[in-house]
Parts: C-alpha cells; structure tokens; sequence
C-alpha cells in the first residue's frame, strides 16, 4: 500500500477513491444480478403454483439451479444480426437498458449509512436514470429495421413517458412530507413505527407510485410494449441470445429497483414495524420481497389493458389524483393537522 | 497551465469536454437525422457531466431528467416517425451555403467578442469556493425561487400552461371516425338500457293449429 501510494504520489487519494468505488460497486451489482436470476425463477414458480402447476422442478433441487441452466443456454446461442439493421445501434440498445437500471442503485441506501454515494438529489438522480432508460427500448425498435420492433418501441417509448409524470407526482408528496431529496433522510423521516410510514398519509400516492411502477417497467396488465398476441414481441423481436437476455435481466433489475424506491419512500426502508425490534436491511429485503410478490401476483391475475385505456389510466385518472392530494397535503401542513403529515 | 498543475477534475473536465465538442460536431455532420438526434442526447448528457463538476448538481440532473428524459425522447420519436428524404435535403447545399456560412461567422465572432472582453476572460473569473459538505443546491435554488424570484418564477409558470393549453387545444378535434369510448357512461350502463326480458311461452299451444286442419 505504502510503496504503491509512493509511487503515484500525489493521484494516489485519487486512486484510491475509484478502486474503493469500483470494489463497492461490485459488491451491489453481483447480488443484483443474483436476484434477478432468482427472481425469474420465483415467477415462474408462483405463476406456476397460482395455475395450479408445479414449474420448473428438473434443475438441482425444487429447479433451483433453473437460472442458471437458462443464463448458459442464452450464453451460447448465435446472436442474430438482422439485414440492413443499424449494427452499432442494435448493439447499443440492450446495453441502454439495462446501464440506467444498475446506475441508479448508486444512492440506495440498504441500511443507515450503508449507501454507495450518499448525494443530496437522490431521488432526482434516480428519476433522471429511469429516465434515460427509454433509450434502449427506442433505439433497440428503431435499429432492427423491423416494423413489429418499432411498434413496441413506440409503444413502450409513449407509455414510459406518460406514466413517469404520475409517478414523479406522487414522489412529490414524498418531498413535501420527507422536506428532503436524499432517499435516507426520506427513510430516517418514517421513523417511529408502521403509522409513521408515509403508505398511510401518503395512501394514494403509494397506490398510483406502485402502480405507474408496474407501468413503467412494461410489466403486464402494461405489457403492450411486447404484446405477443398482437405485435409478435415489441422492441425485442430481433434479439436473440444474450442480446435478448439484457433486455430481459434489465426489466427484472428494474421491478427490482421500483420495488425498492417504493420500499424505501412509503414503508419506511429498513426500519422495522414495530419500535421495539431493531431496524436493519433484512426489513429492507423483506418489503422489496413483499412488493415483488404483487409484480408477479397481478401478471398472474390479470387480463392485458387496451392501448388507449392504459393511457386514459395514466392522464387521466392518475395524475389529477396526484395532483389533487398534493394540494390536500400541502393544504393540511398549514392547520394544526400537520403532525399527520410529518 | 503544466502537467503537473492538473488535479483530478481537470481531467475529468477535459474528458467530457471533448466528449461534449465531439457529440456537437456529430450533431450537425451526421448525415442521418437519428444519428444526430442520438449524438444530441449525449450532448446533453456531457454537459450535465461538466455541470455536475461546478457543483450545480439540481441542474445538472433537471438537464438529464427534463431534455434527456423527456425532451429529447418525443424528439426522436418525430424524428425516426418521419420519412425523411435524404438527397431531398441536402439538395439546396450550395445556395444556402454562403447566408449560412455568413451567420456561422458572424456568430463565432459575436462570441469571440464576448468571451474575448476582460469581463469573461479566465482570469477574471475567479473559480465558485467549494461549498461544505452539508451544502444543498436544491434547497439554496428552491429558497430562491420561492423567495427573491417568486414573481418571475410564477409567471412563466403561467406562461407555460397558457402553451399547453393552447398545444392542447389546436390539437384536440373530434373526429367523426373515431372510435373512442367513454369509460365513465360504459360504466353507467343499466340493464334496462341494453336487454328486453319478453316473457314468451316455449312452445305454441296446438290446439289452434288442430282448429285450422279441421277447417280445412
């Protein structure tokens, strides 16, 4: 260590940051992505025990070496380049969708004081990543030169910016309540127990969050992006191989990412129920668990929306909601009825 | 400016800055529309990067989430919805080429001018203190806004909702073909309004039938 600081004099501290950052990094992105390898195993077993069906059981025990066997295949599969496709772009698709749904975990915080980068504009941050995300899916529709691909892309490029209003709308009511934008002071303003979370004051913002969330992530009943019945399967049509399965690893990363924000700004992140039982990041996974379990209950549940509905839905109903109960909280900050809103 | 001079963050500067000139070059000389929109993008991207270094992080981050995220995504949308000829385009090249290399120059040199004056020149602009480690961009913008610029602020507020209000309207008519449903009357619909219970009996008694065969 010595010798090495020595020798880079003066860059060291700086070097020393980055292969710190870099190790931290590492340490969030290998779980990740263990998760979401379990959590494709997860729903098709819940879906399958939800049919009355067993899933896949053949792989290691209860199939729980199923992720695996399915990331290789992938792996090995030819990745296919489709004629008079845009190569650079076709490329640059997949790696869009999913850099934003790993970047934003960069100002998570897992437990207190157990965060990557512990910036003041947290939730702006992650808000402007899930933005950038539309990216991929877009570019990814427009370079396959394919008109299903571009369809979907179309689709999924106007839905993602639709339902991103209501859901920065109803963190809006987070900020008033939290008077912050780092996701930990928003955590540390829940304290107190399980009335103290901001689901109960907060009650439809927390539905509308939740729901724009299954919405943005182009999870059914939202997944017109791919709609199999009707454009084949939307922007990822020409993928095949791993190429596909980025895309697929993104939308996972993502359930898991709105999971936890969700986690986090309505049921107060690591903090536990009950004030007389310790707080710690095992409360934190729990909840994420909980919120993943309704990804996989409602596409087990319901039909598809129409396409038109899925947009009334979102300019129509659910902004105006979020609209409507900003005002009723900034309004009732102002009476002696502010404590509820604390 | 020597080599050992430079710290950490210039070399991050100069990195996203010729990022930044690279993607603005490509810009206006990548031939194809979407390419130039996609080089856009990173444009901005960059330019919140730079912005991110002077400590401005609430702009920095607006930039991506408003003209990244929202701006620059119905851009492309347009852009790549269009059928977009492009010899058709580059067709008046060399008539349009003298007005438009006259406002090019006149442009540069307008800005040499003015970064050239001893007001912008780099030595007179003394570089922003580093802020302490509990100081909040957000919140120092956000008591500015609502405090000494709260007039100006709420009037292009207004000013915006006029514009999409009138956005709004110039593109809402109705169309006589159109399909469109509403939910609010479909939910509304009572039985009365769709069924007619007759009640009937199943089958005709016989015995007129018998009646008319003898007659005949």
């Amino acid at each position: 260590m010595e010798t090495l600081a020595n020798l880079f004099g003066s860059y060291w501290p700086a070097i020393e940051i980055t292969g710190w950052t870099l190790i931290k990094i590492i340490a969030i992105v290998i779980p990740l992505m263990l998760c979401v390898a379990y959590m494709t195993l997860a729903e098709r077993k819940v879906i399958g025990y939800m049919q009355v069906r067993i899933g896949p059981n053949r792989v290691g025990y209860f199939g729980l070496l199923q992720p695996i066997a399915d990331a290789l295949k992938l792996l090995f599969k030819e990745i296919i380049l489709p004629t008079a496709s845009n190569k650079y772009l076709f490329f640059l698709g997949p790696i869009l969708t999913i850099a934003p749904a790993f970047a934003a975990w960069a100002v998570v915080p897992f437990d207190l004081n157990l965060i990557l980068a512990d910036i003041d504009a947290g939730l702006l941050y992650i808000l402007a990543m899930t933005s950038v995300a539309v990216y991929g899916v877009i570019i990814a529709g427009w370079a396959s030169n394919s008109k299903y691909a571009f369809l979907g892309a179309l689709r999924s490029a106007a839905q993602i910016v639709s339902y991103e209003i209501a859901m920065g709308f109803a963190l809006v009511g987070v900020l008033m309540c939290a008077n912050s934008l780092n996701l930990g002071k928003i955590v540390l303003a829940q304290s107190g127990g399980i009335f103290q979370w901001y689901w109960l004051p907060l009650f439809p913002l927390f539905i509308v969050y939740f729901i724009s969330a299954v919405a943005e992530t182009n999870r059914a009943p939202f997944d017109v992006a791919e709609g199999e019945s009707e454009i084949v399967a939307g922007f990822h049509v020409e993928y095949s191989g791993m190429s596909f399965a980025v895309f697929f690893l993104a939308e996972y990363a993502n359930m898991i990412l709105v999971s936890t924000l969700a986690a986090l700004m309505f049921l107060g992140g690591w903090l536990s129920p009950v004030s007389n039982i310790p707080d710690g990041f095992l409360w934190l996974l729990a909840k994420v668990g909980f919120l993943l379990f309704f990804f996989l209950w409602f596409r087990a549940t319901f039909p598809r929306y129409r396409y038109d509905q899925i947009m009334r839905l979102g300019w129509k109903v659910f902004i105006p909601i979020t609209l409507l109960w900003i005002v009723v909280v900034g309004g009732f900050m102002q009476t002696r009825f502010a404590y509820l809103f604390h | 400016m020597s080599f050992q001079g430079l710290i950490f963050q210039d070399y991050v500067f100069y990195a996203l800055a010729a990022i930044l000139l690279f993607a603005g070059l490509r810009v206006i000389t990548a031939r194809n529309p979407v390419h130039a929109a996609l080089f856009l993008v990173l444009a901005f991207f960059t330019a919140a990067g730079i912005w991110l270094l002077l400590e401005a992080e609430f702009l920095a981050i607006a930039l991506v989430l408003v003209y990244v995220g929202a701006v620059m995504v119905l851009f492309l949308f347009v852009v790549m919805m269009l059928d977009i000829n492009l010899d058709k385009l580059r067709e008046g090249f060399w008539n349009y080429l003298p007005i438009a290399a006259f406002v090019g120059v006149l442009m540069a040199a307008e800005m040499a001018m003015v970064l050239g004056t001893q007001y912008f020149s780099a030595e007179h602009i003394i570089a922003p203190a580093p802020h302490p480690a509990g100081y909040s961009n957000t919140a120092e913008l956000g008591r500015q806004l609502y405090t000494d610029y709260l007039l100006p602020f709420e009037l292009a507020s207004v000013v915006l909702l006029v514009a999409i209000v009138a956005a709004i309207t110039l593109t809402l008519r109705d169309r006589k073909e159109s399909k469109s449903m509403n939910p609010a009357e479909q939910v509304k619909v009572m039985k009365a309004d769709r069924i007619r219970i007759v009640q009937m009996a199943s089958f005709k008694e016989p015995e007129e039938e018998s009646n008319t065969k003898e007659g005949a």
